[in-house]
Protein backbone atom coordinates (compact mmCIF):
# COMPACT_ATOMS: atom_id res chain seq x y z
CA UNK A 1 0.00 0.00 0.00
CA UNK A 2 3.00 2.31 0.22
CA UNK A 3 3.68 1.81 -3.49
CA UNK A 4 2.64 4.54 -5.90
CA UNK A 5 -0.18 3.79 -8.30
CA UNK A 6 0.97 4.47 -11.83
CA UNK A 7 -2.33 5.17 -13.50
CA UNK A 8 -3.99 8.26 -14.90
CA UNK A 9 -7.25 8.51 -13.00
CA UNK A 10 -10.88 7.62 -13.20
CA UNK A 11 -12.17 10.78 -14.87
CA UNK A 12 -15.84 11.63 -14.60
CA UNK A 13 -17.08 8.12 -13.86
CA UNK A 14 -19.43 7.64 -10.91
CA UNK A 15 -18.06 5.88 -7.82
CA UNK A 16 -19.48 2.51 -8.87
CA UNK A 17 -21.23 0.98 -11.87
CA UNK A 18 -24.12 0.23 -9.48
CA UNK A 19 -25.53 3.72 -9.66
CA UNK A 20 -28.47 5.63 -11.09
CA UNK A 21 -27.87 6.57 -14.70
CA UNK A 22 -25.32 3.80 -15.15
CA UNK A 23 -26.79 3.01 -18.59
CA UNK A 24 -25.95 6.51 -19.79
CA UNK A 25 -22.19 6.27 -19.32
CA UNK A 26 -22.02 2.52 -19.68
CA UNK A 27 -22.11 1.95 -23.44
CA UNK A 28 -22.55 -1.80 -23.53
CA UNK A 29 -21.62 -1.94 -27.23
CA UNK A 30 -17.91 -2.31 -26.33
CA UNK A 31 -17.89 -6.08 -26.84
CA UNK A 32 -19.62 -6.11 -30.27
CA UNK A 33 -17.48 -7.58 -33.04
CA UNK A 34 -20.03 -7.88 -35.85
CA UNK A 35 -22.53 -5.17 -36.61
CA UNK A 36 -26.13 -5.44 -37.89
CA UNK A 37 -27.05 -3.05 -40.69
CA UNK A 38 -30.65 -2.67 -41.90
CA UNK A 39 -31.34 -2.24 -45.60
CA UNK A 40 -34.40 -0.08 -45.15
CA UNK A 41 -35.49 -0.62 -48.80
CA UNK A 42 -35.97 -4.36 -48.17
CA UNK A 43 -37.62 -3.78 -44.79
CA UNK A 44 -41.38 -4.45 -44.51
CA UNK A 45 -41.51 -2.63 -41.10
CA UNK A 46 -42.93 -5.74 -39.43
CA UNK A 47 -40.91 -4.85 -36.26
CA UNK A 48 -40.03 -8.44 -35.51
CA UNK A 49 -36.41 -7.33 -34.99
CA UNK A 50 -37.57 -4.74 -32.44
CA UNK A 51 -39.44 -7.45 -30.56
CA UNK A 52 -36.58 -9.95 -30.58
CA UNK A 53 -33.56 -7.78 -29.74
CA UNK A 54 -32.47 -9.01 -26.26
CA UNK A 55 -30.79 -5.67 -25.52
CA UNK A 56 -33.79 -3.55 -26.54
CA UNK A 57 -31.25 -1.82 -28.77
CA UNK A 58 -33.68 -1.40 -31.65
CA UNK A 59 -35.91 1.67 -31.49
CA UNK A 60 -38.83 2.59 -33.70
CA UNK A 61 -38.22 5.99 -35.21
CA UNK A 62 -40.72 7.43 -37.73
CA UNK A 63 -42.27 4.00 -38.13
CA UNK A 64 -38.94 2.34 -39.02
CA UNK A 65 -36.59 0.14 -37.02
CA UNK A 66 -33.36 1.93 -36.00
CA UNK A 67 -30.46 0.25 -34.25
CA UNK A 68 -28.89 2.03 -31.29
CA UNK A 69 -25.24 1.17 -31.76
CA UNK A 70 -24.35 2.39 -28.26
CA UNK A 71 -26.05 -0.70 -26.83
CA UNK A 72 -26.22 -3.29 -29.65
CA UNK A 73 -23.97 -6.21 -28.69
CA UNK A 74 -23.84 -7.74 -32.18
CA UNK A 75 -25.53 -11.02 -31.32
CA UNK A 76 -27.21 -11.26 -34.74
CA UNK A 77 -30.62 -12.34 -33.45
CA UNK A 78 -32.31 -9.52 -35.38
CA UNK A 79 -30.66 -10.65 -38.63
CA UNK A 80 -31.66 -14.28 -38.00
CA UNK A 81 -35.28 -13.36 -37.22
CA UNK A 82 -35.87 -10.81 -40.00
CA UNK A 83 -38.33 -12.53 -42.43
CA UNK A 84 -37.24 -10.33 -45.37
CA UNK A 85 -33.49 -10.81 -44.77
CA UNK A 86 -33.21 -7.03 -44.58
CA UNK A 87 -30.53 -7.12 -41.82
CA UNK A 88 -26.94 -8.06 -42.66
CA UNK A 89 -24.23 -8.69 -40.08
CA UNK A 90 -21.18 -6.76 -41.26
CA UNK A 91 -17.59 -6.35 -40.10
CA UNK A 92 -17.19 -4.08 -37.09
CA UNK A 93 -14.89 -1.14 -37.72
CA UNK A 94 -13.32 0.16 -34.50
CA UNK B 1 -22.82 3.64 32.31
CA UNK B 2 -20.44 0.73 32.90
CA UNK B 3 -21.96 -2.70 32.49
CA UNK B 4 -20.59 -6.23 32.53
CA UNK B 5 -21.14 -7.80 29.13
CA UNK B 6 -19.67 -10.21 26.63
CA UNK B 7 -18.09 -9.08 23.36
CA UNK B 8 -21.12 -10.43 21.55
CA UNK B 9 -23.59 -8.39 23.58
CA UNK B 10 -21.34 -5.35 23.24
CA UNK B 11 -21.79 -5.79 19.49
CA UNK B 12 -25.60 -6.06 19.81
CA UNK B 13 -25.79 -2.90 21.93
CA UNK B 14 -23.54 -0.97 19.55
CA UNK B 15 -25.86 -1.92 16.67
CA UNK B 16 -28.82 -0.65 18.68
CA UNK B 17 -27.05 2.62 19.52
CA UNK B 18 -26.00 3.08 15.89
CA UNK B 19 -29.69 3.18 14.93
CA UNK B 20 -29.40 0.32 12.47
CA UNK B 21 -32.55 -0.03 10.33
CA UNK B 22 -32.19 -3.46 8.74
CA UNK B 23 -30.64 -6.62 10.19
CA UNK B 24 -30.41 -9.86 8.21
CA UNK B 25 -28.56 -12.82 9.67
CA UNK B 26 -28.22 -16.56 9.89
CA UNK B 27 -27.02 -18.14 13.16
CA UNK B 28 -23.58 -19.69 13.60
CA UNK B 29 -21.51 -20.29 16.73
CA UNK B 30 -19.86 -18.21 18.19
CA UNK B 31 -21.67 -15.27 16.62
CA UNK B 32 -25.28 -16.35 17.30
CA UNK B 33 -25.69 -14.41 20.56
CA UNK B 34 -25.22 -11.10 18.72
CA UNK B 35 -28.23 -11.57 16.44
CA UNK B 36 -30.21 -13.42 19.13
CA UNK B 37 -29.99 -10.32 21.32
CA UNK B 38 -30.83 -8.09 18.35
CA UNK B 39 -33.91 -10.13 17.49
CA UNK B 40 -35.05 -9.80 21.13
CA UNK B 41 -34.54 -6.04 20.94
CA UNK B 42 -36.56 -5.87 17.71
CA UNK B 43 -39.35 -8.06 19.12
CA UNK B 44 -39.57 -5.88 22.24
CA UNK B 45 -39.77 -2.72 20.11
CA UNK B 46 -36.61 -1.47 21.82
CA UNK B 47 -34.90 -1.32 18.43
CA UNK B 48 -36.94 -0.09 15.49
CA UNK B 49 -35.22 -2.17 12.87
CA UNK B 50 -36.52 -4.62 10.32
CA UNK B 51 -35.14 -8.04 11.28
CA UNK B 52 -35.01 -10.35 8.25
CA UNK B 53 -34.71 -14.10 8.83
CA UNK B 54 -32.87 -15.65 5.93
CA UNK B 55 -31.98 -19.20 4.91
CA UNK B 56 -28.22 -18.71 4.61
CA UNK B 57 -25.32 -16.31 5.06
CA UNK B 58 -25.27 -15.79 1.30
CA UNK B 59 -28.85 -14.52 1.55
CA UNK B 60 -28.05 -12.47 4.66
CA UNK B 61 -25.44 -10.49 2.76
CA UNK B 62 -27.74 -10.23 -0.27
CA UNK B 63 -30.47 -8.74 1.94
CA UNK B 64 -27.96 -6.31 3.45
CA UNK B 65 -26.84 -5.25 -0.03
CA UNK B 66 -30.43 -4.64 -1.13
CA UNK B 67 -31.35 -2.71 2.01
CA UNK B 68 -28.15 -0.69 1.94
CA UNK B 69 -28.92 0.29 -1.66
CA UNK B 70 -32.10 1.98 -0.48
CA UNK B 71 -30.09 4.12 1.94
CA UNK B 72 -30.75 2.09 5.10
CA UNK B 73 -28.11 1.47 7.75
CA UNK B 74 -27.65 -2.31 7.82
CA UNK B 75 -25.95 -4.98 9.92
CA UNK B 76 -25.16 -8.67 9.85
CA UNK B 77 -22.88 -11.01 11.79
CA UNK B 78 -21.20 -14.30 11.02
CA UNK B 79 -18.22 -16.60 11.64
CA UNK B 80 -16.05 -19.13 9.86
CA UNK B 81 -17.93 -21.25 7.27
CA UNK B 82 -20.74 -18.68 7.31
CA UNK B 83 -18.34 -15.97 6.19
CA UNK B 84 -16.92 -18.28 3.54
CA UNK B 85 -20.45 -18.86 2.25
CA UNK B 86 -20.89 -15.07 1.86
CA UNK B 87 -17.74 -14.75 -0.20
CA UNK B 88 -19.29 -13.90 -3.57
CA UNK B 89 -21.48 -11.20 -2.07
CA UNK B 90 -18.62 -9.69 -0.07
CA UNK B 91 -17.20 -8.66 -3.44
CA UNK B 92 -20.62 -7.39 -4.45
CA UNK B 93 -20.99 -5.14 -1.39
CA UNK B 94 -17.60 -3.47 -1.77
CA UNK B 95 -17.71 -3.10 -5.56
CA UNK B 96 -21.21 -1.61 -5.33
CA UNK B 97 -19.64 0.77 -2.76
CA UNK B 98 -22.16 0.01 -0.01
CA UNK B 99 -21.35 0.87 3.62
CA UNK B 100 -22.44 -2.47 5.08
CA UNK B 101 -21.09 -3.17 8.58
CA UNK B 102 -20.66 -6.75 9.78
CA UNK B 103 -19.09 -8.44 12.76
CA UNK B 104 -17.19 -11.64 12.16
CA UNK B 105 -16.28 -13.59 15.26
CA UNK B 106 -13.00 -15.26 14.27
CA UNK B 107 -13.52 -19.02 14.34
CA UNK B 108 -11.48 -21.84 12.79
CA UNK B 109 -12.31 -23.24 9.35
CA UNK B 110 -13.41 -26.88 9.06
CA UNK B 111 -12.74 -29.75 8.85
CA UNK B 112 -11.82 -30.53 11.63
CA UNK B 113 -14.80 -28.86 13.14
CA UNK B 114 -13.65 -26.37 15.74
CA UNK B 115 -15.56 -23.37 17.06
CA UNK B 116 -12.59 -21.65 18.71
CA UNK B 117 -10.48 -18.62 17.84
CA UNK B 118 -8.59 -18.61 14.55
CA UNK B 119 -8.26 -15.86 11.95
CA UNK B 120 -8.21 -17.89 8.76
CA UNK B 121 -11.89 -17.13 8.12
CA UNK B 122 -11.59 -13.35 7.78
CA UNK B 123 -8.08 -13.36 6.36
CA UNK B 124 -9.34 -15.59 3.54
CA UNK B 125 -11.52 -12.58 2.60
CA UNK B 126 -8.51 -10.27 2.38
CA UNK B 127 -9.06 -9.20 -1.22
CA UNK B 128 -12.82 -8.65 -1.18
CA UNK B 129 -12.48 -4.87 -0.74
CA UNK B 130 -13.74 -4.77 2.85
CA UNK B 131 -12.07 -2.74 5.55
CA UNK B 132 -11.08 -5.11 8.37
CA UNK B 133 -10.59 -4.32 12.06
CA UNK B 134 -9.27 -6.76 14.70
CA UNK B 135 -10.50 -5.91 18.22
CA UNK B 136 -8.95 -6.92 21.53
CA UNK B 137 -11.83 -6.24 23.96
CA UNK B 138 -15.60 -5.97 24.33
CA UNK B 139 -15.28 -2.20 24.76
CA UNK B 140 -13.35 -1.98 21.53
CA UNK B 141 -16.01 -4.05 19.75
CA UNK B 142 -18.68 -1.59 20.90
CA UNK B 143 -16.67 1.50 19.97
CA UNK B 144 -15.45 0.07 16.65
CA UNK B 145 -18.98 -0.62 15.44
CA UNK B 146 -20.03 3.00 16.05
CA UNK B 147 -16.91 4.26 14.30
CA UNK B 148 -17.26 1.73 11.47
CA UNK B 149 -20.63 3.14 10.38
CA UNK B 150 -19.20 6.62 10.29
CA UNK B 151 -16.07 5.55 8.41
CA UNK B 152 -17.84 3.23 5.97
CA UNK B 153 -20.49 5.83 5.15
CA UNK B 154 -17.73 8.35 4.31
CA UNK B 155 -15.41 6.00 2.43
CA UNK B 156 -18.30 4.07 0.82
CA UNK B 157 -16.73 0.70 1.47
CA UNK B 158 -18.00 -1.97 3.89
CA UNK B 159 -16.34 -2.82 7.22
CA UNK B 160 -15.81 -6.21 8.85
CA UNK B 161 -15.22 -6.05 12.60
CA UNK B 162 -13.34 -9.12 13.78
CA UNK B 163 -12.69 -10.43 17.27
CA UNK B 164 -11.65 -13.71 18.85
CA UNK B 165 -14.14 -16.51 19.45
CA UNK B 166 -14.78 -17.03 23.17
CA UNK B 167 -11.79 -14.97 24.41
CA UNK B 168 -13.81 -11.90 23.43
CA UNK B 169 -17.17 -13.17 22.16
CA UNK B 170 -18.20 -15.03 25.34
CA UNK B 171 -16.07 -13.38 28.04
CA UNK B 172 -17.74 -10.76 30.21
CA UNK B 173 -15.87 -7.49 30.58
CA UNK B 174 -16.87 -4.07 31.86
CA UNK B 175 -18.15 -2.01 28.94
CA UNK B 176 -18.87 1.69 29.12
CA UNK B 177 -22.17 2.31 27.33
CA UNK B 178 -22.43 6.01 26.49
CA UNK B 179 -25.52 8.25 26.48
CA UNK B 180 -27.69 7.60 23.45
CA UNK B 181 -27.70 11.34 22.81
CA UNK B 182 -23.92 11.53 22.65
CA UNK B 183 -23.91 8.65 20.19
CA UNK B 184 -26.47 10.44 18.01
CA UNK B 185 -24.25 13.53 17.91
CA UNK B 186 -21.32 11.39 16.81
CA UNK B 187 -23.33 9.28 14.39
CA UNK B 188 -26.41 11.09 13.07
CA UNK B 189 -29.34 8.96 11.95
CA UNK B 190 -29.55 9.05 8.21
CA UNK B 191 -26.83 8.22 5.79
CA UNK B 192 -26.39 9.59 2.29
CA UNK B 193 -26.13 7.61 -0.88
CA UNK B 194 -29.51 6.11 -1.68
CA UNK B 195 -29.18 4.19 -4.95
CA UNK B 196 -32.53 2.41 -5.20
CA UNK B 197 -35.72 4.38 -4.71
CA UNK B 198 -39.22 2.91 -5.13
CA UNK B 199 -40.53 6.36 -6.04
CA UNK B 200 -38.03 6.68 -8.86
CA UNK B 201 -37.64 3.22 -10.37
CA UNK B 202 -34.94 2.60 -12.96
CA UNK B 203 -32.82 -0.14 -14.50
CA UNK B 204 -29.18 -0.67 -13.57
CA UNK B 205 -26.65 -1.67 -16.16
CA UNK B 206 -23.70 -2.89 -14.15
CA UNK B 207 -21.91 -4.44 -17.10
CA UNK B 208 -18.51 -2.78 -17.35
CA UNK B 209 -16.24 -3.61 -20.26
CA UNK B 210 -12.49 -3.37 -20.73
CA UNK B 211 -12.61 0.38 -21.26
CA UNK B 212 -13.64 1.34 -17.70
CA UNK B 213 -13.23 -1.75 -15.48
CA UNK B 214 -9.72 -0.74 -14.36
CA UNK B 215 -11.00 2.75 -13.52
CA UNK B 216 -13.57 1.34 -11.07
CA UNK B 217 -10.91 -0.83 -9.39
CA UNK B 218 -8.69 2.23 -9.16
CA UNK B 219 -11.44 4.12 -7.35
CA UNK B 220 -11.65 1.38 -4.70
CA UNK B 221 -7.89 1.35 -4.19
CA UNK B 222 -7.83 5.16 -3.97
CA UNK B 223 -10.68 5.12 -1.39
CA UNK B 224 -8.91 2.43 0.67
CA UNK B 225 -5.80 4.59 0.83
CA UNK B 226 -7.84 7.72 1.67
CA UNK B 227 -9.65 5.66 4.34
CA UNK B 228 -6.55 5.81 6.57
CA UNK B 229 -7.08 9.56 6.91
CA UNK B 230 -10.82 9.15 7.51
CA UNK B 231 -10.13 6.49 10.17
CA UNK B 232 -7.59 8.71 11.94
CA UNK B 233 -9.97 11.70 11.89
CA UNK B 234 -12.90 9.59 13.11
CA UNK B 235 -10.80 8.15 15.95
CA UNK B 236 -9.84 11.72 16.98
CA UNK B 237 -13.48 12.83 16.95
CA UNK B 238 -14.46 9.72 18.91
CA UNK B 239 -11.81 10.49 21.53
CA UNK B 240 -13.00 14.07 21.90
CA UNK B 241 -16.53 12.86 22.70
CA UNK B 242 -16.02 9.52 24.48
CA UNK B 243 -12.45 9.87 25.75
CA UNK B 244 -11.22 6.53 24.45
CA UNK B 245 -8.31 6.37 22.06
CA UNK B 246 -7.99 4.23 18.92
CA UNK B 247 -5.80 4.27 15.83
CA UNK B 248 -4.77 2.04 12.94
CA UNK B 249 -2.22 0.41 15.27
CA UNK B 250 -1.54 0.34 19.02
CA UNK B 251 1.81 0.40 20.79
CA UNK B 252 2.87 -0.89 24.22
CA UNK B 253 6.21 0.16 25.72
CA UNK B 254 7.64 0.76 22.28
CA UNK B 255 9.59 4.01 22.76
CA UNK B 256 12.79 2.50 24.23
CA UNK B 257 12.26 -1.07 22.94
CA UNK B 258 14.84 -2.76 20.74
CA UNK B 259 12.79 -5.93 20.20
CA UNK B 260 9.11 -5.97 19.25
CA UNK B 261 6.31 -8.51 19.46
CA UNK B 262 3.70 -7.85 16.78
CA UNK B 263 0.25 -9.31 17.47
CA UNK B 264 -3.46 -8.82 16.81
CA UNK B 265 -6.74 -9.11 18.78
CA UNK B 266 -6.51 -10.66 22.26
CA UNK B 267 -3.06 -12.05 21.55
CA UNK B 268 -1.78 -8.47 21.90
CA UNK B 269 -2.95 -8.49 25.55
CA UNK B 270 -0.98 -11.68 26.14
CA UNK B 271 1.99 -10.14 24.35
CA UNK B 272 1.80 -7.10 26.65
CA UNK B 273 2.02 -9.40 29.69
CA UNK B 274 5.02 -11.10 28.07
CA UNK B 275 6.59 -7.68 27.51
CA UNK B 276 6.34 -6.91 31.23
CA UNK B 277 7.83 -10.31 32.14
CA UNK B 278 10.70 -9.93 29.69
CA UNK B 279 11.41 -6.42 30.92
CA UNK B 280 11.70 -7.75 34.49
CA UNK B 281 14.49 -9.96 33.15
CA UNK B 282 16.21 -6.97 31.61
CA UNK B 283 15.10 -7.19 27.97
CA UNK B 284 13.93 -4.05 26.21
CA UNK B 285 10.79 -5.50 24.66
CA UNK B 286 7.74 -3.69 23.29
CA UNK B 287 4.51 -4.79 21.59
CA UNK B 288 2.77 -3.52 18.48
CA UNK B 289 -0.82 -4.31 17.60
CA UNK B 290 -2.10 -4.23 14.03
CA UNK B 291 -5.69 -3.06 14.52
CA UNK B 292 -6.65 -2.38 10.91
CA UNK B 293 -5.71 -5.08 8.42
CA UNK B 294 -7.38 -3.32 5.45
CA UNK B 295 -6.40 -0.64 4.74
CA UNK B 296 -3.02 -1.98 5.87
CA UNK B 297 -1.25 0.60 8.05
CA UNK B 298 2.18 0.20 6.41
CA UNK B 299 3.29 3.74 7.25
CA UNK B 300 2.53 3.36 10.99
CA UNK B 301 4.20 -0.06 11.13
CA UNK B 302 7.34 1.19 9.39
CA UNK B 303 7.49 4.18 11.75
CA UNK B 304 7.05 1.93 14.82
CA UNK B 305 9.68 -0.58 13.68
CA UNK B 306 12.25 1.94 12.52
CA UNK B 307 15.54 1.51 14.40
CA UNK B 308 14.45 -1.67 16.26
CA UNK B 309 16.71 -4.75 16.25
CA UNK B 310 14.27 -7.66 16.03
CA UNK B 311 10.56 -8.15 15.47
CA UNK B 312 8.49 -11.29 15.94
CA UNK B 313 5.04 -11.53 14.36
CA UNK B 314 2.50 -13.80 16.09
CA UNK B 315 -0.06 -15.24 13.68
CA UNK B 316 -3.20 -17.09 14.71
CA UNK B 317 -3.63 -18.07 11.05
CA UNK B 318 -1.63 -19.63 8.25
CA UNK B 319 -1.39 -19.27 4.51
CA UNK B 320 -0.53 -22.85 3.59
CA UNK B 321 2.60 -23.02 1.49
CA UNK B 322 3.70 -19.59 2.68
CA UNK B 323 3.54 -18.51 6.35
CA UNK B 324 1.52 -16.48 8.85
CA UNK B 325 -0.47 -13.83 7.00
CA UNK B 326 0.26 -10.81 9.20
CA UNK B 327 3.97 -11.69 9.07
CA UNK B 328 3.80 -11.77 5.29
CA UNK B 329 2.14 -8.35 5.23
CA UNK B 330 4.63 -6.83 7.67
CA UNK B 331 7.52 -8.18 5.58
CA UNK B 332 5.93 -6.70 2.44
CA UNK B 333 5.54 -3.31 4.13
CA UNK B 334 9.13 -3.31 5.46
CA UNK B 335 10.62 -4.57 2.18
CA UNK B 336 13.07 -2.07 0.70
CA UNK B 337 12.76 0.31 3.67
CA UNK B 338 15.88 1.36 5.56
CA UNK B 339 16.43 0.92 9.31
CA UNK B 340 14.12 -2.10 9.61
CA UNK B 341 14.60 -4.88 12.21
CA UNK B 342 15.14 -8.56 11.42
CA UNK B 343 11.52 -9.76 11.07
CA UNK B 344 10.45 -13.33 11.72
CA UNK B 345 7.13 -14.96 12.38
CA UNK B 346 5.54 -17.78 14.31
CA UNK B 347 2.20 -19.48 13.70
CA UNK B 348 0.42 -20.32 16.95
CA UNK B 349 -2.93 -20.45 18.71
CA UNK B 350 -4.75 -22.13 15.80
CA UNK B 351 -8.24 -23.39 16.61
CA UNK B 352 -8.18 -21.55 19.95
CA UNK B 353 -5.05 -23.31 21.27
S1 LIG C 1 -37.47 -7.69 -38.85
FE1 LIG C 1 -36.56 -7.09 -40.79
S2 LIG C 1 -38.31 -6.53 -42.02
FE2 LIG C 1 -39.05 -6.58 -39.94
S3 LIG C 1 -38.78 -4.46 -39.23
FE3 LIG C 1 -36.90 -5.54 -38.67
S4 LIG C 1 -35.55 -5.15 -40.39
FE4 LIG C 1 -37.57 -4.67 -41.07
S1 LIG D 1 -27.38 -7.64 -33.18
FE1 LIG D 1 -28.42 -8.35 -31.32
S2 LIG D 1 -28.17 -6.63 -29.95
FE2 LIG D 1 -27.71 -5.82 -31.93
S3 LIG D 1 -29.66 -5.00 -32.65
FE3 LIG D 1 -29.52 -7.09 -33.41
S4 LIG D 1 -30.59 -8.32 -31.90
FE4 LIG D 1 -30.13 -6.34 -30.95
Amino acid sequence: MTGKIIFGGAGDLPISPFTKGSMVFNKTCAWRNIKPVIDINSCSKCMICWKFCPETAIDIIDGRPAIDYDYCKGCGICAAECPGKAIKMTAEEK
Amino acid sequence: MRQLMTGNYAASYAVKYAGVQVIAAYPITPQTQIVEKLSEMCAAGELKARYINVESEHSAMAACIGASSTGARVFTATSSQGLAYMHELLHWASRARLPVVMTNVNRAMAPGWNVWADQNDSLSQRDTGWMQIYCKSAQEVFDSILMAYKISEKVLLPTMINYDAFFTSHTEEPVDIPDAEKVRDFLPGLRRGRIMDVDDPCAFGTLVAQDTYTEFQYKIQESMQDAKKVITETCAEFKSIFNREYALTEEYKMSDADEVIIATSTMFETASVAVDELRKKGSKTGALRIRYFRPFPSEDIIRALSGKKRALVLDRNISFGAQGIFCQEVLAAAGGKGNMPAISGVVLGLGGR
